[in-house]
C-alpha cells in the first residue's frame, strides 16, 4: 500500500517535466499541436504500428479472454442443457426448456417488476443528487477538500457489507432508522422494514443511492472542469439565468460523459446482486428478489442449466439496451465553443 | 457556477450539502459505535448514540476464535497484486486506444463494455473448472489472475481518458528530443500521467478488497479466504452476531477508506488533469 508520502510528493525530475507540460499545453494551444499529431499519425510505418500495438494489447486480451469470455462462453452452453445438480447423469441437450422455464415461474413478474424498481429508483435520485453535489462542489468553499473526502467514503465499500450495513439499521427491533423516526415524530411504532415487500424495496434502494451518488459526483465533477469559462460569461453577458445556463451550456457540454455514466451505471446496478443479498437475501419471501439475486437462488438451489439461461438473458437485455442508448446518445456529439 | 449567489441560495445549497453529508456518514458513524459496545449493551434499549462504556470485545473476539487477521492478510496482498498488475497492463492498453487509430478499436472498446453486462454467475461453473484444470482452486495467485482480469476492462477505459487529456505534443516533443516511443510513454507521459494511474490503482485495489462471490468459490480453505467470504460465513449462520459482525465490518472498510481519503483528491485532479487542454 502507497504511504501518503510515496504518492504527493513528485520526485525532482517529475517536477521539472510536469511543468514542461504545462508550458506545452499553455503555449501551444490544442488545435495546432492536434492538426500537427494527427498529420504525423498517419505515415507511420504500418508493420512497426501493428506490432506495438498488438503487443501493448496482449496481455489485458489475453487475461480477459482466458478468465472472463471463456467461462461465459463456455457458461453459456450449460443455459441449452439439463444441467442439475442433483443429477449429473444426464446433462443432455433440451433447447430452450430452461428459457421457458424461467418465464413459467410464478415469481418471475416480482423479480422483474423489482428490478424495474431498482434499476430506476436508484438512477434516479443518485443522477440528480450526484448533479447537484458536483455543481456545488465545482465552486471553491472552505473545507471543501475534506467535504469531498468524507462523501466519497460510501464508494470504498463493498456493496455486500453495505447491504449488511443497512440490514442492522433497518432491523426492526434494534434498528437505528425505527429509533430516529419515532424521535422524530414520523412514526409511532416501529416498522418491519425488511419484512414487508413493499418497504423491503424502498430500504435496499435507499441503501444503494447512498452508495452510487458517489461515482457520479465524480464523474460530472470531472466532466464540468472542462467547460470553458468563457462561455459562462458569454452567458452571463446575454443575461442567461442559472436554469437556462444550466441546460444550453452545463448539460449540452458535458452530455457525453452524463450519457456514458448513465449507461455504465444503469449496467452495474442491473447486474448488481451483492448489496441485496447481503441485505435481505431476496427475502421476506422471495419479495426482494431481482434478476441477478434470483440467478444466485437457483445456482444455489443446483439448476445450474436455469441460471444461466438467466444470465444469458442478462447479457442480452443489457447489450439491446446499451446498443439503443449509444444510438440515441450519439447525436451531437460535442458541442463546439 | 459563475456569477453571484444570492443568500437565500447559499443558505439551501450549504443546508442540502450538510444533510447529505450526515445521511453519509451516518450509518459509518453507527457501525463504528456499534463495534466498540459491550456485546450486552448492542441490544440495549433505548439506543445508546453514545457507547456508555467502550469495549473492544467484539474486536479480540475477532483474532481469537476467528481468524480475522489472516484474511485481512490475504486480502491485502491479494488485492495489492492484482490492483498493481492490472493497472500496469492497463497502462499499456489505454495508451494503444488512446493513441492510435485502427480498425478493431471500436470492437475492442465494445468487448470492454460487454464485460461489465456479464453476471458473476454464468462464468462460475467453468471459472471453477478452469482453475482446477489448472490447479489454482484455493490458491492466491489463482484468485489473483482472475481479479485482474476482472479489473482490466474498466481500469483501461479509465486510463484511456486520462492518456487522450494530455496533450500528444508532450510525447512527440520527447520523441523529437531522441527518446524512443517507449522512453517518451515511461520517462514523459507516466509521471504526467501519476495521479491518474493512482486513482487507477486504488479503484483496482477497492473492486479486488471488496469482491465477494469469485472468492466464495474459489478459496475454500481457511487459511486462504478473504474478508469479504469470511463476513458471508457470519451472515450465513442463521443468528446473525452483530457485535463481532460489525466489528469485522470497521476492519473491513477503513484500509479502504484511508486509501480513498487521501486519494479523493487524485481521482478528481487525475481526471481533470489535462481538461484545461479543450
Amino acid at each position: 500500500m502507497p504511504t501518503a508520502s510515496e504518492t504527493t510528493e513528485p520526485t525532482e525530475p517529475t517536477k521539472t517535466r510536469r511543468t514542461a507540460a504545462a508550458g506545452a499545453s499553455g503555449n501551444g494551444g490544442a488545435r495546432p499541436a492536434r492538426t500537427v499529431q494527427q498529420g504525423r499519425r498517419k505515415p507511420e510505418f504500418t508493420a512497426r504500428r501493428g506490432f506495438l500495438i498488438a503487443l501493448f494489447m496482449a496481455p489485458a486480451a489475453i487475461f480477459v479472454a482466458v478468465f472472463t469470455y471463456y467461462p461465459m462462453i463456455a457458461g453459456s452452453q450449460m443455459a441449452f442443457r439439463n444441467w442439475k445438480l442433483t443429477d449429473l447423469t444426464d446433462t443432455s441437450w433440451v433447447g430452450l426448456k430452461n428459457f421457458r422455464d424461467v418465464f413459467a415461474d410464478p415469481a418471475w413478474g416480482t423479480v422483474l417488476g423489482n428490478t424495474g424498481i431498482w434499476v430506476f429508483g436508484s438512477i434516479v435520485p443518485q443522477l440528480v443528487i450526484g448533479f447537484a453535489l458536483a455543481l456545488w462542489l465545482r465552486r471553491k468553499f472552505r473545507f471543501r477538500g475534506l467535504y469531498q473526502a468524507l462523501i466519497f467514503f460510501p464508494w470504498a465499500i463493498s456493496g455486500f457489507l453495505i447491504g449488511i450495513l443497512f440490514r442492522w439499521m433497518f432491523n426492526s427491533e434494534f434498528g437505528v432508522v425505527n429509533d430516529l423516526l419515532q424521535k422524530a415524530g414520523l412514526i409511532d411504532e416501529p416498522v418491519a422494514w425488511l419484512a414487508d415487500p413493499k418497504t423491503a424495496m424502498f430500504a435496499v434502494v435507499v441503501a444503494n443511492v447512498w452508495y452510487g451518488v458517489t461515482f457520479f459526483t465524480i464523474m460530472i465533477l470531472a466532466a464540468l472542469q472542462s467547460i470553458p469559462e468563457e462561455l459562462y460569461e458569454a452567458a452571463a453577458l446575454d443575461g442567461a439565468g442559472k436554469v437556462r445556463t444550466l441546460f444550453q451550456i452545463t448539460i449540452p457540454y458535458i452530455r457525453v460523459t452524463l450519457a456514458l455514466t448513465v449507461l455504465l451505471r444503469i449496467i452495474w446496478i442491473f447486474n448488481f446482486p451483492d448489496l441485496i443479498f447481503g441485505m435481505t437475501g431476496g427475502g421476506p419471501n422471495n419479495e426482494t428478489h431481482i434478476v441477478t439475486t434470483w440467478m444466485i437462488k437457483i445456482t444455489q438451489q443446483g439448476d445450474y442449466g436455469r441460471a444461466s439461461a438467466l444470465g444469458l438473458i442478462v447479457v442480452a437485455t443489457l447489450m439491446v439496451f446499451a446498443v439503443f442508448f449509444l444510438l440515441a446518445t450519439r447525436e451531437k456529439r460535442e458541442v463546439k465553443p | 457556477m459563475i456569477g453571484k449567489e444570492s443568500t437565500a441560495g447559499r443558505a439551501a445549497k450549504f443546508t442540502f450539502l450538510g444533510l447529505w453529508l450526515v445521511f453519509t456518514v451516518f450509518p459509518l458513524y453507527w457501525i463504528t459505535v456499534t463495534s466498540l459496545k459491550a456485546p450486552g449493551d448492542i441490544f440495549a434499549f433505548p439506543i445508546a448514540y453514545w457507547p456508555e462504556h467502550f469495549s473492544l470485545e467484539n474486536y479480540s473476539g475477532l483474532f481469537g476464535k476467528a481468524d480475522f487477521g489472516v484474511y485481512l492478510t490475504n486480502s491485502l496482498i491479494i488485492a495489492t497484486v492484482a490492483g498493481a498488475v492490472a493497472t500496469v497492463i492497463s497502462m499499456l492498453s489505454a495508451y494503444v486506444l488512446a493513441r492510435f487509430e485502427f480498425r478493431t478499436k471500436s470492437a475492442l472498446l465494445m468487448a470492454a463494455l460487454v464485460t461489465q453486462m456479464i453476471p458473476t454467475f454464468i462464468a462460475l461453473g467453468p471459472l471453477y473448472l478452469l482453475m482446477t484444470d489448472l490447479k489454482m482452486v484455493d490458491n492466491r495467485l489463482g484468485l489473483i489472475l482472475v481479479y485482474i482480469a476482472v479489473c482490466i476492462p474498466f481500469c483501461t477505459v479509465m486510463l484511456r481518458g486520462f492518456f487522450e487529456n494530455i496533450p500528444d505534443a508532450l510525447e512527440e516533443a520527447a520523441m523529437i528530443d531522441g527518446l524512443s516511443r517507449f522512453g517518451a510513454l515511461f520517462r514523459v507521459l507516466l509521471p504526467v500521467m501519476r495521479p491518474g494511474i493512482v486513482a487507477a490503482f486504488i479503484f483496482n485495489f477497492v473492486n479486488c478488497w471488496n469482491e465477494l462471490f469469485l472468492s466464495v468459490t474459489l478459496m475454500n480453505s481457511d487459511a486462504n479466504k478473504t474478508v469479504p467470504t469470511a463476513l458471508n460465513g457470519f451472515i450465513s449462520s442463521f443468528n446473525i452476531d452483530w457485535g463481532s459482525m460489525s466489528a469485522a465490518a470497521v476492519l473491513t472498510i477503513l484500509p479502504t477508506m484511508v486509501l480513498f481519503a487521501f486519494a479523493s483528491r487524485h481521482i478528481v485532479q487525475g481526471l481533470t488533469a489535462g481538461a484545461v487542454k479543450g
